[in-house]
């Protein structure tokens, strides 16, 4: 047996090879996890478990409970942002399934779709399986891993069908601001494209409020947006996540769902309710301890010399390190026992850069920051 | 949150987190933040700090009681004295006026639970004021001024994920 073309395509991942080599040994410190070290709060745990035990193990219509839709509705207004939970809204399985969901319903065959890099991981190879052709934009440091518009015109991305955008970015804690959208919004109207916004991490913004590029004027109806309860609720392995758009497009992502996932997982849904309704407080402690380790790090790289931009979002920071990033994280591993992601592991652009989670307590970003500081300055 | 409540909560959790760290986190400079827990202090905000003693792994005896103790007033004598005169006992960790069933909740500490209830008997029941006294001992603590006593979790997270 052979696998598909389109499997062959893609190339195993980056982050599979550095991970196999942390797994090698159990004295790290990792820097290197892509999800909260906080457990869901302990309400939506309960709802989940309630659920359980009242035996509710069913699946649930395929665009997933009514009242959680209603309540990711009335959710998301606090971004300005109004869909219709009966037409405008797809509950799936973590935000990496809507995605996929909209690269398949949305991307024919040939079309290219522009993605930024340095990016999350799954989006190239999503375009590929969807039988897309990747188009990638590079962000800088320069720029603040921004995205531009110069940066869309010189890659191509006049010519793709659709964009997608991830800020917060993951892997470099990159935000944009409304005045940064809104040129990425005169260039996708200009060539007609429309956009896969991931938002996953927009409860996770510091020093800004997160802006989606849906609100921004003739944007909405062009616009996917992605978010979930993985990275604000610490419940990434709930597996639950959701797609806002026109109900064209989450019809067509709809119909792909029911054949594959049929809805997400029920008690997910349950838990997930309960924490729109009554976790708020325990989102915001998390974001503000986020923020305070966000700081510590910032102020850690300054101060050993690596050059870091003032990463805004997410969990990660994304110093330079040298032009060769998997030696520099190998040997810091090797040496040091800290593991810490290579930028080039999220595409191009991320060369000679480090992704560093500070989704870890103190005590260990502390003692893995000194370690670093070790390693850089005996290099 | 303002400076001086983040400051606190830093404090709260590591008194010991030198100022360069809390500099790091709070984004306020190492003289902000000495001049902020020096007015802490001044202000008798910050009362002390102290380390929190897990006693099972100092290797060493240590029973801890909680004592309840109920008092009755007249008009020379009100709870202020006899606050005053109790917690002048080294053996007194806390003492606090409590609303309820009694009047004051003490912890007390001592080498044996001999010792606590000697103290108990003999220094803090004679006292004319103290109608009652009730003493539960500590059996076994799992969390003490916000930090859990048992062996950290196990982060069972992948070491490196996307």
């Amino acid at each position: 047996m052979k696998p598909a073309d389109r499997v062959e395509r893609v190339p195993p991942s980056g982050i599979r090879r550095f991970f196999e080599l942390a797994e090698e040994r159990d004295d790290i410190i990792s820097l290197g996890v892509g999800e909260p070290d906080f457990s869901a709060p302990w309400s939506a745990r309960t709802a989940a478990i309630d659920a359980l035990e009242r035996g509710k193990t069913s699946y649930t219509a395929n665009r997933g409970r009514k009242d959680l839709r209603e309540a990711i509705a009335s959710h998301v207004q606090r971004y300005d942002l109004e869909y219709d939970p009966d037409g405008e809204i797809l509950v799936t399985a973590g935000a990496s399934e809507a995605i996929d969901l909209a690269m398949r319903a949305l991307v024919n065959p040939g079309d290219g779709v522009a993605v930024p890099q340095p990016s999350y991981i799954s989006y190239v190879p999503g375009v590929t399986f969807a039988g897309g052709e990747p188009i990638p934009v590079p962000t800088t440091a320069a720029d603040e891993f921004v995205l531009t518009r110069e940066a869309l015109e010189k890659s191509g991305a006049a010519d793709a069908e659709a964009l997608v955008l991830c800020y917060p970015n993951n892997p470099t804690g990159a935000t944009m601001s409304r005045d940064e959208l809104a040129e990425v919004a005169e260039f996708v109207q200009e060539n007609d494209l429309f956009v896969l916004s991931d938002e996953i991490y927009a409860a996770l913004t510091y020093d800004s409020e997160h802006t989606s590029i849906a609100t921004l004027p003739g944007m909405r109806e062009r616009t996917i947006v992605f978010n979930g309860f993985s990275k604000a609720y610490a419940m990434t392995g709930l597996r639950l996540g959701y797609a806002l758009g026109p109900e064209v497009a989450i019809n067509a992502m709809n119909r792909i769902h029911q054949y594959s996932m049929l809805s997400a997982p029920v008690t997910a849904q349950y838990g997930a309710l309960e924490a729109l309704r009554s976790c708020e407080d325990e989102v915001i402690e998390m974001r503000e301890e986020y923020n305070r380790r966000r700081r510590f790090v910032l102020s850690r790289f300054d101060e050993m010399g690596l050059d870091c931009f003032d990463a805004n979002g997410a969990f990660y920071a994304f110093p330079a390190c040298d032009s060769d990033d998997e030696a520099f994280a190998e040997s810091l591993l090797r040496e040091q026992g800290v593991a810490v992601v290579p930028g080039s592991a999220f595409g191009e652009g991320g060369e000679g850069h480090l992704r560093v989670s500070y989704a870890t307590g103190m005590a260990d970003l502390r003692e893995a920051m000194n370690r670093i500081e070790t390693f850089v300055r005996k290099r | 949150m303002d400076a001086k409540r983040e400051l606190l909560s830093l404090l709260l959790s590591n008194a010991r987190e030198d100022t360069a760290d809390l500099a790091r986190q709070t984004g306020l400079s190492e003289s902000e933040i000495e001049s902020q827990i020096v007015a802490l202090e001044s202000e008798g905000v910050v009362r002390g700090y102290q380390a929190v003693v897990d006693w099972n792994n100092a290797a060493d005896e240590h029973v801890e009681a909680k004592v309840e103790l109920n008092v009755e007033l007249d008009r020379e004598t009100g709870y202020e004295q006899i606050a005053r005169r109790i917690a002048k006992f080294p053996e007194v960790a806390s003492l606090r006026l409590v609303s309820g069933n009694y009047d004051f909740a003490l912890d007390v500490e001592g080498e044996s639970m001999h010792d606590v209830s000697n103290f108990v008997a003999e220094q803090i029941a004679p006292i004319p004021e103290v109608t009652q006294t009730v003493t539960h001992f500590v059996m076994e603590t799992y969390k003490k001024r916000g930090i859990e006593f048992d062996d950290r979790d196990e982060d069972d997270r992948l070491s490196v994920s996307p």
